[in-house]
Parts: C-alpha cells; structure tokens; sequence
C-alpha cells in the first residue's frame, strides 16, 4: 500500500470530500481520505431530510443525495479512500491511523487537511440538573439510531435547544408516530434557521418556549418527567414558572463543538472563540501545510458554505504540495473581533495569497434589523455591508476585495456590526 | 394580508401574501418565494423524508423522499405506506420505490444507493 | 447448599469472594442489579486515601492502612488501574485551619501513616504548583493514590469467579430463613442455602440485616454530588486536594485526577433516604464550582463533561459494622462501609475471612489458585504494539470510541469475560467506551451494536444500565404514525 500522498485529508464528511476534489482538481496526484464510518459522507449520511445544496447544486437535496454526489467525483477524480479507519495522530505531516483491515498505518503527506467536523455538546456539559435515567438523547444520536439503525428511541418527546438538529428531529420523530411536547431555548431566540421553525414545529403545532431551560428531570429507570421554567434575563430560572411535562424523552440540541483532540495533539494553535485552528485565508494553520476546513475550524449552518470553504483547503493543499518558489515579504493582516462579532474566519489573511477577494465568516451576539457591518483599519473604514437581518444563529459572509485590502496601511482588520443609522 | 416566514431556502424571507389581491406576494427575494407564498395559503405542500427497511444491503434502512411535494393536509396518510414495506438491494438514488402515493402523483423515491452487501 | 453466600457485589463484597475464593469452598454472591459494582461502587471519590483521617484506634483507621497497602498488590496482580499520588490539606492563614492540619498530622501519626509532613507554602506550590497560591500551609501525605473502583471490584469478581465463586446478578436478596444449622436466603433469581451468610448490601446493609431481625442498625446514607471534567483540566493537577473542614465537621470538597486523566470535583454531603439513587442540582453544583475553584484556581468548569451523585453508606455508628450479628450466629455484617470503604475493601475480607474461621468455618487452601488477571488497553499500547495486535485480532484495528480510544476488540473481549457485561454502561465501566469528552453521543449506537450481536439478543433489549433503563422504544414503523398522536 501506498504511504506517502500529495494531500491527506483527516475526514470524509463534506468538509473532507469537498477538499479531496478540489485538491484533485487543483492537480495534486494523490490525494487520501481517511474516514473513520464505513463509508464516506459524515452526518449527512444521517441527515435524510431536504435542505442541502441550494447554494452549490442550485437544487434542493437531502443528505445522502448531497454526500452522494461528492462521493461519486471523488471517485471519478481517483481520489483514494480508507474507510472504517480511526486516525490516532497527526504529527507533522505523519498520519497514523488504523484499521481492522489494514492494521496499523504510518502515512505522510506533502500537506494535510484537518476536517474531523464536530461533536455535540452533552447533559453533562450543559449541566441539567435531576435523576440520571434512560431516554436522554443528543438529537444527533437520536438521528442515528432513527435514520440508520431505523429504530425508535422515545414516544413521548421534549426538547431542549433550538439547534437545526433538535428542529429537524421533532418533526422527524413526530413522523414516526412520538408526540414532540416541546421544543425549549434558553436564550430569547431560536438558534435554529426560521424555516426550520416553520416546516418543523409550526407545521406540527409544537410549541416552542424561548427563554425556557430545563430544571428538573425525574425518572428512576426511563425519564418520566421533564421540569421547564422560564429564565430571566440573567438567564436563571424564575420560580414559580415551573411546568411539568411527562415524557419517556428528552433529546438535546445544546450546541456543537469542533472536534479538535487531533489538532490539539498536534500543537496547532487554537481560537478559543471559534474553538477550531486558527486560520489565514486560505485556511492554513500555524502549521505550514496542514489545513483545517468545515466544522472542525467553526460550526456551519448550512453544508453549502462547509462545501465553498473546504474547496479553498482543497485547493490550497494541492498548491502547498506543489513544488513551488519560495515566497518573499509576506504580509499578514490579523482580523479581529470588532463589537457584537464573536469570531471571524479566518483570523489572518496573507494579501499575496489574494487574487480577487477575501471572503471572511463570521457570527454576531445578538439579533439585528436593519444594521451595518463594518470592516476598518484602524480609524479608516474599508468596506461595509448592510443586512436586514443578523442573528447568532446565522453565519454571516463578506467578501473583501483585494484593491481594498491593498490600501490597507495598519497589520489588522477589524470586523463590527452597528446597527443602520437613520438618515434624518 | 398574511405573514409568512418562506422556507425553500435557509434565508427565510419574510413574505407578505394578499389574499385580497389574487395572493401577490411581496417581501420574497426570488420567484420561488412567491411561488411559496401562493401556495402556502392556498393548497401547502411539503417534500416528506423518511427511510424503509431495506433487505440485502450493509445497511438496515435506506432513505427515502417524495420526489415531489405533497399536499401538508395528507403527510401521514403519505407517511401510513411506507409502514411494512421493505425493499430489497441494490437501489440507486431515484429509484421509484411507491408510485402514485394515496393519489397525490408523488412517488416514493430512494435518495441513496446502496449496494448489495452483508 | 453454599457455605458461604454474600449479599451485594460491590466493592466489599467482590473483596470478600476474591479472598474466600482461594480456599475450597462454595461461594455464591447475590447482586440486586444486572452488573456488580452497581451501587456505591460506581460514584465515589475513586482515592485510596492515606488514612490519616480516621479516629485513632477505630476499626476504620486498621483497616484503611492494611486496604491500600493490599492495593498495591491486588491492582498489579489483576491488572486494575491505579496510581500513587499525595494529597494536600491545605489550609489558609486561619488559626482554625492552621491547628486542623497539626491535628490531622498528629491523628495520622498515630495511625501509622508514613511520610507524612506539614509544608509551608512555598514547599507546597513547588510540590503541586496548581494549589491556589493564597494558602498558608498544608498537610502532605504521600501514601495515597487513585484507583478505577469499577475496574477495582469487577476485576476482584472476575478472579473470583475464575476460582470457582458464583455471581448471581438481579438477584435482590428479599427474605433470609434461619434454620438449624443454615440459611434459606430468598432472591428475585431463586432460592439458595447456605451456611453462611455476608452482608455487604452497601448503601442497603440495614435493611438486608432487618431481614434476619437485625436491629439497631439505621442506614443514615449520605449523598454527594460531583463534577468529572475533561482530560484538559485533568493535567493541571497531580494531587489529591482537601481543603479543611467547614464549621460542621465536613471534610469539604476534593478536587483530583482520575486514573483515566479527567479532573473530578466534589463530593458535598447531605442525607438521603435511597441507598444509590439520588439526582443532581443546580445550586449544589454551583457551590461546587466555587470550592473547586477555591482550591485549585486554574480549573475551567467550561470543560465539564459529566456530573454525578453518589451515596456513601453510612449507619449511624461512626465506625464500620463488622462482625458476627449478635443475634444471629453465622451471619456476618459488613455493613456501615462508607469512606474510607474503598480504600479498606481488601482489608475488610481479610477480616471476614478470620471472623468466618472464628466462628467454624474450615478454610483450605485451593492447590490452583488462579491470581492474574490481564486485560488490553489499545490506548495505552505502542504502534508497535498495536501493529502486532491487529495482526492477531483485526478487530482491534476497529476504534468504536474515539474518545477513549477504545476498539472493538477489547469491547469484545470485556464481553466474554467471566461476569458478562450486558449494557453500555457496563461496557463502560469495563473499557471506558463512552467516558470521554462526547459521552457516548458517538459510540453509543455502536456499542449498542456490539452487545447485541455479541450476547445474541435484539437491540431492543439492550439497556442502558440497570433494570427498567430501556434506550428503544420501537422499530421505526413499527407504529402508526398517527396512533399515539393526541
């Protein structure tokens, strides 16, 4: 078996498949994926319902329809694969990994690709409080034992969080014959897409209780009984708003988080606001050569912009394992956080790596009509964008021209939203 | 006037329709939104999702979809008969699995392929 | 007829077959639940504790001694994981807590516990730099160390049953008879004799004593709630860490690494009237945070990964019950076995054992004792090692939790061992599958998977962990999309 590639890549969701062809296509010659399921394709495979592929395929797919596709040029692109393959380190740009199939592989690549995707967040990590019984489910794992194993997990359902996932799995299990009780957010919005809300629980009349947590669970075997109370402000529960909903189910929907024990392993540095490498433009890490795209980098919404920023890992992979000339006088640009922006991709751009524009993503702290964004150098603004509306749920996307970021005279960027001022 | 949030796309415009007014809608970004927003107060569909049983593949369940959309108000009529029907390996993306569901000129159509195996 | 049957196969009472399964006799072990090291086995502190805390003279105080000193060998011989590590009392600029630590000091050395030492502030930074720097001083105990009490008892109960020894698991022990010369002991599984009996019921020994008429026992059980953080947080500490006691005499909440490198936090302490079931809240776990916190300022709760109560059995004796019931010959208490029960488990059968020939049993030793135990740790190994081992069995080459790093061939291989797991958390206490950072969101359905096809069962009848804790409800389709619709 071969061990040394042009570019592995560390994944094969869409962030993996996305920045396999792409790294094909930019003429890298062998090219790996190493995916630990087995098959290719990552959660979509999981995620059977409509909603993939607007922006990319310009059509609506479900998730297997979605991976499919990629899978299939990827394999017309010769793009190798190891499937049902754990890797266990990456250490440079040596990929040990392992297998039943193939045992113990010691592999290496001209450059890697970091695109493990995310996890999600527990009961343990958000602290719900009560018995510790049977029947409490992370959407995700709901999703898999539905959609995969085609098997029921709950009759009687509640659900806490308003992620896309716990969305999609209240009107899938509602589907299936579960009464879904309740969806509830702590926070005062749904950090869900709208239409979610719609088609979802609207469509099913599943209320939805924003400024809502958790603060009981009973049940000695299976969960019986799931305490809700509204959050005040300071988002604490306030006594006396206590209802009580009996169910066999309480699924989770509390947040993903990148899955970087690999990259941490590594010694790659990490944003602890996007808890993913940090990233310059193309989507190199600090170190040269590995890339890191998708969810593992920060947590998409939709996989069409995980798609659209892992071609660019892809690509720039396959140039980086390129021979190539060595590059004099980078200059890089930090981008930073400006007020209500909680974190930006990628945290640095190299202008020489520029041929037409930067595109940054970026999520804000709260919900906004009608507002601003604003990137500037020091005093002087570069560029602004307007948006009807912005919300923590939603990523947002600039794309900054290379003549704007020719003119810039500091060595950083900063990205702010304000809201629009009214013009008298 | 209605208000609707449209959800053929994850931007989720909101759209004003005029039921007054032969249903125009304003507030779309695109023409499926309006396409959207006519329907939806007047005859709503839905694309339905879900899996069968499926015998001879590596996999116990193959996903499935309504290759078009069906009217909201006969969702678990059209979900009623995928129940007891198993399928056998190997299908392809866009095989026919159920033609015709309960009337609507919708079919259940696989949307993965999935080969045969053990 | 058995000649000895033991209530409960908990730590105490796994000890307690593993010492009586070299000699030749019978011995059956009834455990309520569908795994051992059920109840407060699986939520405690998981410290062997040095043993300066006890009361001088007190049965606890022997016995914790001789328990970890046992430790030692029973953990290299069964291959339990386990490692030396000192605690620090710490103690502020507070003449209360300043002589505390003096007492502490002088109650261990008349315990007999060795190396102990009073630091100075600067000793105790340099020796545990992650020790909140405000403190004044602290008692030093080298002699402790933490253990796997899960891995601590099953690997007991395995070898006992290598020996000979039988488990009954969901056996609930609900009516003792005493005849003549032996016991009629009625279970949920069935009916047993034997000739002697052992009460290692835990956090339920009272009422296991009330069943032969046992009085004067009151189970006064106190629960504890702690935190496990991830292995992030666990790095930064290499110590037990205590701070002294509050005004109530309560010895104040712990934060230590676990063997398998997580940080834990906790316990706190109040009444509760279940023997193991008890729930977590809100305003305890706060209060936790804020104590951790105190003692070690470099803890990010950020990185919880699980919480979790636990029970310690206490009666409201101050000491251990053990010994020969008054009213009962032949049926021996090991009850009352709270903290420090872990760390004395293995001294606590050597007692049993002399309180069984003291009243007549005839100990003689097996010819074949079996007393080794191994099992694999693909985390742990080397590639090279790995490499080998794949080669062997393929199914190691197979990662199920990705996490732990835990393959497919040590979930295999925990599954035929001598006391069968039969639920995912039972594969979890045996291989660590589903312990990490994801809690099983990942390799859950998998394991799930595992078990089934393994034990030959339907996944459906796959439970989480004890009785009642079923996880599917259906097959999909099963039910009418309508019909449980309101």
């Amino acid at each position: 078996m071969r061990t040394e590639y042009d570019v592995i890549v560390v994944g094969g969701g869409p962030a993996g498949l996305a920045a396999a062809c792409s790294a094909r296509e930019a003429g890298a010659k062998e090219v790996l994926v190493i995916e630990r399921d087995k098959e290719a394709g990552g959660i979509l495979n999981q995620c059977i319902h409509i909603g993939f592929g607007l922006h990319y395929f310009k059509e609506e797919l479900t998730g297997p329809e979605y991976a499919g596709r990629f899978v299939k040029r990827a394999r017309a692109l010769g793009v190798h694969f190891l499937l049902d393959t754990m890797v266990l380190a990456v250490e440079g740009h040596t990929v040990t990994a392992c297998s039943a199939g193939c045992g113990l592989l010691v592999l290496t690549g001209k450059a890697v690709v970091l695109a493990m995707g995310c996890r999600e967040r527990t009961r343990g990590a958000v602290a719900i409080p009560g018995d510790r019984p049977a029947g409490i489910f992370t959407a995700g794992t709901a999703q898999r034992y539905i959609n995969i194993e085609g098997r029921m997990v709950g009759r009687r359902v509640v659900i806490l969080g308003s992620g896309d996932i716990g969305l999609i799995m209240a009107r899938r299990m509602t589907l299936e014959g579960a009464k879904v009780l309740a969806c509830v957010e702590l926070m005062p919005y749904c950090n869900g897409l709208n239409r979610n809300i719609v088609q979802c629980l609207n469509d099913y009349g599943i209320p939805l209780y924003l400024s809502h947590t958790i603060t009981n669970v009973k049940g000695l075997h299976r969960v019986e009984q799931v305490t809700v109370a509204e959050v005040g402000p300071d988002r604490k529960p306030i006594p006396g708003t206590e209802m009580e909903f009996d169910c066999d189910t309480l699924l989770l929907s509390v947040g993903l988080i990148p899955e970087n024990e690999l990259t941490r392993n590594a010694a790659i540095p990490l944003d602890p606001a996007t808890k993913g490498a940090l990233v310059y433009e193309n989507m190199e890490t600090q170190a040269a050569g590995v890339f890191s795209c998708g969810n593992v980098v920060h947590v998409h919404d939709l996989v069409d912009f995980v798609t659209a920023e892992s071609e660019r890992a892809g690509a720039a992979a396959a140039g980086y394992a390129a021979p190539k000339v060595c590059q004099e006088g980078q200059r890089t640009l930090s981008v930073e956080r400006g007020a209500h922006v909680t974190y930006t991709v990628p945290q640095a751009i190299r202008t020489q790596n520029i041929s037409k524009n930067a595109e940054l993503s970026f999520r804000v702290n709260q919900v906004f009509r009608d507002s601003e964004i604003r990137v500037t150098d020091g005093e002087t603004l570069v560029c602004r964008f307007t948006r009807e509306h912005m919300a923590p749920g939603e990523m947002e996307h600039i794309t900054v021209p290379k003549v704007l970021l020719d003119k810039v005279k500091g060595d950083s960027l900063r990205v702010s939203v304000a809201a629009k001022e009214v013009q008298a | 006037m209605t208000e609707l949030i449209c959800i053929v796309c994850p931007r989720g415009c909101h759209l004003h329709v005029d039921e007054e007014n032969r249903f125009a809608v304003t507030g779309n970004s695109c023409e499926r939104g309006s396409e959207y927003g006519r329907t939806e107060l007047q005859n709503p569909t839905r694309v339905l999702t879900s899996i069968v049983r499926i015998e001879g593949a590596t996999g116990r369940c193959c996903p499935v979809k309504t290759d078009k959309a069906v009217p909201k108000k006969d969702i678990f009529r059209v979900m009623e008969v995928l129940r007891g029907l198993t399928i056998q390996a190997p299908v392809k993306t866009g095989d026919v699995l159920y033609a015709d569901v309960c009337g609507t000129g919708a079919a259940w159509v696989a949307t993965k392929d999935m080969e045969k195996g053990t | 007829m058995f000649d000895v049957l033991i209530v409960g196969c908990g730590v105490v009472g796994a000890a307690a077959a593993y010492q009586l399964s070299r000699y030749k006799l019978s011995v059956c072990v009834c455990e309520r639940y569908n795994d051992v090291a059920n109840g407060c086995t699986k939520a405690n502190t998981a410290i062997l504790h040095a043993g300066f805390d006890c009361p001088p003279g007190s049965m606890e105080a022997r016995l914790n001694l001789r328990g970890i000193k046992l430790a030692e060998e029973i953990c290299e011989k069964l291959d339990v994981e386990r490692i030396p590590m000192p605690t620090f009392i710490i103690a502020y600029d507070d003449p209360h807590e300043l002589s505390y630590i003096e007492e502490l000091y002088q109650r261990g050395v008349a315990n007999g516990v060795r190396g102990l030492r009073i630091v100075d502030h600067d000793e105790a930074l340099r020796l545990e730099p992650g020790l909140n720097p405000d403190i004044k001083a602290a008692l030093y105990a080298p002699g402790s160390g933490i253990i796997n009490p899960w891995e601590y008892c099953i690997a007991m109960a395995e070898t006992a049953v290598q020996n000979g020894v039988e488990v009954k698991l969901e056996s609930e022990v609900t009516a003792i008879e005493r005849k003549a010369d032996h016991f009629v002991v009625t279970t949920s599984s069935g009916v047993y004799e034997a000739r002697y009996v052992v009460n290692a019921g835990g956090g339920w020994s009272a009422q296991v004593y009330e069943l032969i008429g046992g009085c004067g026992l009151t189970q006064t059980n106190f629960a504890g709630q702690y935190y496990i953080l991830d292995k992030s947080q666990g790095e930064k500490l290499h110590s037990i860490v205590f701070p002294c006691p509050d005004e109530h005499g309560f010895k104040g909440i712990c934060v230590t690494p676990t063997v398998h490198g997580n940080l834990l936090v906790g316990p706190d302490c109040y009444e509760v009237q279940d023997g193991d079931h008890v729930g977590t809240d809100p305003t305890t776990l706060e209060n936790l945070k804020a104590e951790g916190h105190r003692s070690v300022p470099d803890i990010d709760f950020r990185e919880v990964i699980h919480e979790y109560a636990g029970v310690r059995p206490n009666t409201q004796i101050p000491d251990f019950v053990i010994g020969e019931a008054p009213e009962c010959p032949h049926f021996i208490n090991l009850a009352g076995i709270k903290s420090p029960g872990l760390s004395s488990a293995p001294a606590i059968a050597e007692e049993l054992e002399e309180i069984l020939e003291g009243c007549g049993l005839v100990l003689e030793k097996k010819e074949h004792f079996i007393d080794s135990r191994r099992r694999i740790r693909f985390r742990a190994l080397t590639n090279e090692e790995r490499r080998e081992l794949i080669a062997k069995n393929p199914l190691y080459g197979r990662v199920i939790c990705r996490c732990e790093t835990v393959t497919e061939g040590e979930i295999v291989e925990a599954i035929h061992r001598p006391i069968r797991p039969r639920t995912i958390d039972a594969i979890k206490r045996r291989c660590n599958a589903g312990m990490g950072r994801c809690q099983g969101g990942f390799c859950g359905p998998r394991v799930h998977e595992i078990l089934a096809r393994e034990l030959g069962v339907d996944e459906k009848d796959i439970l989480m962990d004890e009785q009642g804790t079923f996880l599917l409800t259906s097959e999909i389709k099963e039910v009418a999309a309508d019909e449980n619709r309101v």
